[in-house]
């Protein structure tokens, strides 16, 4: 075999991505470049085998875009081997639109390379300041001290009543409460502060409750949670809405 | 070198992108254009007669001083600078096609690329190397893509005047669309 290996193809046979051909288009054309023939007068029924070849042994036969121009190439061979009166002059050739198709793609590949050699030369030189562009990083992890973390505790205890020690039944923890309430808040506004759930001196029992009950939301995917730094305060917005697969 | 020649000089030394000459008038605004673009020129002249390793250049319709090629390797060995990561055929493909026919919506570069491209586009718009530039007519009003200054700068072209018109190509070609009505 003479293809080197490209992508592997996962367990589904679904392929992500091909190294070796860009597309249909592209296979399409080497087959052409390799066999030498003629764009404008396609050996269809030849092509059409090579094509359905490749995918096959290259496991393209579940690609969509593949699949679809194997199709199509057998519909153009199949027009081909019906049969037509002589001299008909509504008789199209059904290669037109695929010819056409190819040349133009074959022009963009040829941009392709200007563009590439442009990119190439342009990359000798640099620039003051020059800073490779980011990689799509994930927000760094949180740095947190022990002390900052038990200093924040503190802060928020402190913002918590004194417990009247007599008070013998607690509140339990009202997580359904708390996730209506911030449902409510997220109905109303984008995006809202710890602050605005809990209110400005909250119980014990209601920062417990509205923590767990953001936490939860946040796990379904109905909010996003964001802290810019260690204490900064909590931004709650909505998630937009995810598009179907 | 003139006064407003040493002050743009300073201007593009101390900007990290192309400055345009437009960005140039805030500093020196009743110097007027042409005036503007002669200091420029100075700076170019006196850059590439008196041989600097770096040289002003036109780029991304503005100016920007670079490093001369030659060092490019000896930059790059010293880690000072990185040469940005080259783009996959797929992404060059998608470019040259919104570069063309921009604007241009996924559909129809969909359609000439014979693959979907919608990932390739979004990443492309990621690299801040195309956008959004206005909506189609018809079905859903689509969104059309055009290219930004940022695509002219990673390709090092003035503007896009600077591509290769279609008619010098090698490979000729009938202006795409519409061309369906001719029938022979």
């Amino acid at each position: 075999m003479t293809n080197p290996p490209l992508a592997a193809p996962d367990q589904n046979g679904f392929v992500v991505e091909l190294e070796q051909f860009s597309g249909p288009l592209d296979l399409l054309l080497h087959l052409i470049r390799e066999d030498e023939v003629d764009i404008t007068d396609l050996p269809i029924a030849k092509i059409a085998d090579q094509f359905l070849a490749v995918i096959n042994e290259l496991g393209l036969n579940q690609a969509a875009d593949y699949l679809e121009m194997a199709a199509r190439l057998l519909r153009i061979k199949a027009q081909l081997l019906l049969p037509r009166r002589v001299g008909d002059d509504e008789w199209e050739d059904p290669r037109a639109e695929l010819v056409r198709r190819l040349l133009e793609y074959q022009q963009i590949r040829e941009l392709v390379d200007w563009l590439g050699q442009a990119a190439a030369r342009r990359a000798e030189q640099f620039g003051r300041g020059f800073a490779p562009e980011p990689a799509a990083a994930p927000p760094a992890p949180l740095v947190i001290e022990l002390n900052d973390l038990l200093a924040a505790a503190e802060r928020v205890i402190a913002l918590i009543p004194e417990p009247m020690l007599h008070r013998v039944v607690p509140r339990p923890l009202d997580v359904e409460g708390a996730t209506a309430r911030i449902q409510t808040l997220l109905a109303e506004r984008a995006q809202f502060e710890w602050l605005d759930v809990v209110g400005a001196r909250p119980a014990l029992v209601d920062v417990l409750s509205a923590f767990i009950a953001l936490l939860e939301l946040a796990k379904r995917g109905s909010l996003k949670l964001r802290q810019d730094g260690p204490f900064a305060p909590i931004v709650i917005s909505r998630e937009p809405p995810r598009q179907a697969a | 070198m003139s006064p407003l020649a040493r002050l743009l000089e300073a201007a593009l030394f101390a900007a990290s992108r192309p400055l345009t000459v437009e960005d140039l008038l805030t500093l020196e605004p009743q110097a007027g254009e042409s005036v503007v673009r002669a200091a420029l020129r100075e700076i170019r002249d006196a850059y590439a007669a008196a041989d600097h390793g770096v040289e002003l250049i036109e780029i991304a319709q503005g100016w920007q001083f670079l490093t001369r090629r030659e060092y490019a390797e000896a930059i790059e060995r010293a880690q000072f600078a990185l040469r940005p990561r080259r783009l996959s055929p797929a992404a060059l493909e998608t470019l040259a096609i919104i570069a063309y026919r921009q604007p241009v919506g996924r559909l129809e570069v969909d359609e000439i690329r014979g693959v979907d491209c919608g990932a390739v586009i979004d990443k492309l718009v990621e690299r801040g190397l195309v956008e959004v530039v206005t909506r189609g007519e018809g079905l859903g009003r689509p969104l059309l893509y055009g290219t930004t200054p940022q695509f002219l700068e990673i390709l090092g072209l003035k503007d896009l005047d600077e591509l290769p018109r279609l008619e010098e190509l090698s490979v000729a070609l009938r202006p795409p669309p519409a061309a369906t009505a001719e029938s022979e």
